[in-house]
């Protein structure tokens, strides 16, 4: 062609600018940031979990469902007291309500996985021992019988 | 007009960053995981179903109790909790055939060999009040136990520490040295018994 033909075929052919690139792996960066703040339910209870030195991994961790017990935080506590409570997903539930958010946890999971499911119980340390034996008979009760007691290993 | 272009600031090092961002957030993001105690809680029994008593005998269990203030007893005795676990391992291991210590018997291991399995079982019960720090401090001592009893089966027989055993021979020594630990349906502890 005659344009690349003349005197300006000596001029450097401008590289192709990567500036957008970094744009896109911004984009990338946000929509990671985003989704793993998304995937953790907004705490309402206070959770310090105890220390266990031979506490191991949760294996399949899609296959686990939370249950906080704690104290509510404190934004909260005007309208909960600060008795501990039992947080599924986003409320604040009694021990009743365990037998269904066990059924929908397990109607949302493949057919093959739900012998699997795990119930991670992430309680506070200074909860008392009643709350949680109570919610320990009711999963009895509908058959989740694999459970975790959430613990951290202690600093080393 | 004779004017040179300023050369461009190379931007190709931002993509550069974003990445090692991008990177750091995948890290920390997966590195969250959740670690614990896993157990596998009793079924539910059948109210319509007799109840068959499953009897075991007492010398098989070893029975750990947590007060509502907090005070742990193995047996009878008051222990302090860094005790617990030189008393479960003795317990578990009974090495002197002792006859108020657990039953050993003889099973077959798919694909190892005959071992001597000791019966011995952890109870553990809990008072309404205790807190949930203490149990779980508890439950760690006795998974900590075995887990030492499992790496001293795993030296003896193997050569190597559990940890470095392949899955297979990990399987047999996790069946020779069974951790069975049945955590009670709730009751008081009374202090004073």
């Amino acid at each position: 062609m005659s344009k690349f033909g003349g005197s300006n075929s000596k001029k450097d052919v401008p590289g192709i600018s990567s500036g957008s690139l970094s744009d896109i792996v911004f984009m990338l960066l946000f929509f990671f940031m985003v989704t793993t703040q998304m995937r953790e339910t907004e705490n309402k209870v206070m959770v310090k979990i105890p220390e266990a030195s031979e506490s191991v991994k949760l294996e399949r961790k899609d296959l686990a469902s939370y249950i906080n017990i704690g104290t509510p935080i404190r934004s909260l506590q005007a309208q909960y007291g600060t008795d501990a409570r039992i947080q599924l997903n986003d409320s604040f539930k009694t021990k009743e309500d365990i037998r269904n958010f066990v059924a929908s946890e397990r109607e949302s999971m493949n057919e093959a996985d739900r012998p699997l499911m795990t119930v991670c119980i992430r309680a506070d340390q200074d909860v008392r021992m009643g709350i949680i034996s109570d919610v320990k008979q009711e999963l009895r009760r509908c058959y989740a019988n694999s459970i975790m007691y959430s613990a951290r290993k202690p600093a080393e | 007009m004779g004017k040179k272009k300023t050369p461009a600031i190379n931007s190709s090092s931002t993509a550069d960053i974003a990445f090692l961002l991008l990177c750091y957030f995948l890290m920390t993001t997966t590195m969250g995981s959740q670690t614990g105690l896993a157990r596998r809680l009793p079924p539910m029994p059948n109210p319509n179903e007799k109840v068959e008593d499953q009897k075991v005998n007492r010398r098989n269990i070893i029975i750990v109790r947590i007060t509502s203030s907090d005070r742990i007893m193995v047996g009878s005795e008051p222990t302090d909790i860094t005790q617990i676990k030189d008393k479960v391992k003795e317990f578990l291991s009974n090495p002197n055939n002792d006859p108020n210590m657990p039953d050993k018997e003889l099973k077959h291991i798919e694909g190892y060999k005959d071992v001597m399995v000791s019966k011995g079982v952890m109870s553990l019960q809990n008072d309404r009040g205790t807190t949930y720090k203490t149990y779980i401090a508890v439950q760690n001592e006795l998974v900590k136990a075995v887990n030492e009893l499992r790496d001293e089966y795993a030296i003896a027989n193997f050569g190597k520490p559990y940890l470095r055993l392949s899955e297979e021979q990990q399987g047999w020594v996790k069946k020779a040295v069974p951790q069975i630990i049945s955590e009670a349906e709730p009751m008081d502890v009374k202090a004073n018994r």
